[in-house]
């Protein structure tokens, strides 16, 4: 019997919020199966399923906040026998915080047994946030504990409006996401950083005459050029690739490049691309523009949030010239793309005008130095040479 | 079309794009990219989907000439007809 626990979903997460379930006991789960949708800082997350098997119990209720590491679910391995007898509670002490105000971020209050009213976790969540006393409602569940139905039915006065933009986006909490996870990097991480100006006119004049045939669903964006370069890349010099914690740094075998998005309203994630070194480039560019919109509407996967092994931050089409960005814990690496500009370029003895790009590597100190970084980025620019080649 | 049919479309498409923008908020002269932030990918969908409403197959060579709703109203009527 294994019990699924709320996954922690980046550096920064302390708990999330169950919003969805997609599964009811006796279903037969496999891995990868999008189990449940979590609300979190970094907006909803679609958790998968580490286990196969039968779901035996579901553990949490919609609206229950729970910290990183609290069962979800129990699942029963196949051909596992059924628990003769209730399943043992599992080890995980009950949160008794005190604090009763419902702030948005705080994890939900599970009251002391005694003197609070018996109540569903559910029926909690919605008379928090509808400002309604349990002990002023009478309950209709076992031992008269108040049910999620008994709150609905119960008059309040006016929902306390959310300020989140949009459904599964809350940009402050986002910000703050982002501060720890960036606080934490540079408070940790000796990042060193390496810039090196890459001839991009091939790449360009690729781009150009291979869009020019294809109608605009299926044309390809320089941003997938350079995630597939760095890609490339990082699978040839390891160093960069993979994640560092206490044990130390543990090489990754595939690449699992990370995308900066910039979201408006001033949030920003680096959702994961799966083996981007081995994607032909107009599949990678595929999944990239599902992975952009998906982003965009809060709506990613639980790997995506955590397999990223190195991350590509680009400026776009115009803006600075270079950027060295914070890497992203437990990575060991990010590379960051300027706006690519036309500069004046030296060809063998002759000044030529050449689309270019600066790009720089921050990498961790601990488990790399600049010989290698400066290898990546010879990897890198020999890779954007032969754009025909990604 | 009419020049308000395409405007209706454009922006339709624009804020289905862009669901943060309210079409009310787009001025005639904003620039998609300097003023109302769209990044090459939210562009390159907006194209897409222009294409896919109007039949209209804008090349890469022309994103400028739809950089703002003004503009982008002009070429497309061009375009169509």
């Amino acid at each position: 019997m294994a019990v699924f626990a709320m996954p922690s979903l980046g550096a920064d997460m302390e708990a999330g919020t169950l919003v969805e379930w997609m599964i009811n006991p006796g279903d037969t789960v496999a891995r990868g199966d999008v189990v449940a949708v979590v609300e979190t800082q970094k907006g909803a997350i679609e958790i998968e399923c580490f286990e196969e098997g039968i779901v035996e119990t579901l553990n949490a209720e919609i609206g229950d906040t729970l910290a990183v590491g609290a069962p979800l679910a129990t699942i029963r391995a196949p051909g596992e026998k059924v628990a003769p007898t209730a399943e043992p509670k599992p080890d995980v002490p009950p949160p008794t915080a005190p604090a009763p105000v419902p702030t948005a971020p705080a994890p939900t209050v599970v009251p002391q047994a005694g003197e609070t009213p018996l109540a569903s976790p559910a029926a909690r969540v919605l008379a928090a946030e509808r400002g309604i006393d349990l002990a002023a409602l009478t309950g209709t569940g076992p031992g008269g504990a108040v049910l999620l139905a008994d709150v609905e039915s119960a008059p309040f006065e006016k929902a306390p409006v959310k300020s989140s933009a949009k459904p599964g986006l809350d940009m402050a909490a986002m910000r703050t996401a982002i501060a720890n996870a960036m606080a934490r990097s540079k408070r940790e991480i000796p990042h060193y950083y390496l810039s090196q100006t890459i001839d991009l006119q091939a790449a360009t004049d690729w781009l150009a005459a291979t869009n020019a045939t294809r109608t605009p669903d299926t044309r390809l964006l320089m941003g997938a050029l350079f995630v597939k370069a760095t890609a490339l890349a990082a699978s040839q010099v390891p160093q960069m690739n993979g994640h560092y914690n206490g044990e130390g740094f543990h090489p990754a075998k595939s690449v699992h490049a990370g995308v900066a998005v910039a979201l408006r309203g001033g949030g920003l994630v680096a959702p994961a691309l799966h083996d981007a070194e081995t994607l032909p480039l107009n599949t990678l560019m595929t999944q990239m523009r599902d992975l952009v919109a998906r982003a965009r509407s809060g709506r990613l996967r639980s790997s995506e949030m955590t397999d990223g092994t190195i991350t590509v931050s680009a400026m776009g089409d115009t803006g600075a010239d270079a950027m060295a960005a914070v890497i992203y814990p437990p990575q060991v690496a990010i590379v960051g793309f300027g706006a690519p500009v036309t500069r004046p370029w030296i060809i063998g003895d002759t000044i030529a005008q050449r689309m270019t790009v600066t790009v720089t590597l921050s990498a961790d100190h601990r488990v790399s130095d600049g010989r290698r970084g400066a290898k990546f980025l010879a990897a890198l620019d020999a890779a954007l040479q032969t754009p025909e080649a990604l | 079309m009419t020049d308000a049919d395409i405007r209706k479309a454009f922006l339709e498409e624009l804020t289905q794009v862009a669901p943060d923008i309210e079409p009310d908020d787009v001025g005639d002269d904003d620039h998609l990219q300097d003023d109302l932030e769209l990044d090459s990918m939210d562009f390159l969908n907006l194209v897409t989907a222009l294409h896919q409403r109007l039949g209209v197959d804008i090349p890469e060579s022309e994103y400028p000439k739809i950089a703002t709703l003004a503009l982008a109203v002009v070429y497309l009527k061009g375009r169509i007809s």
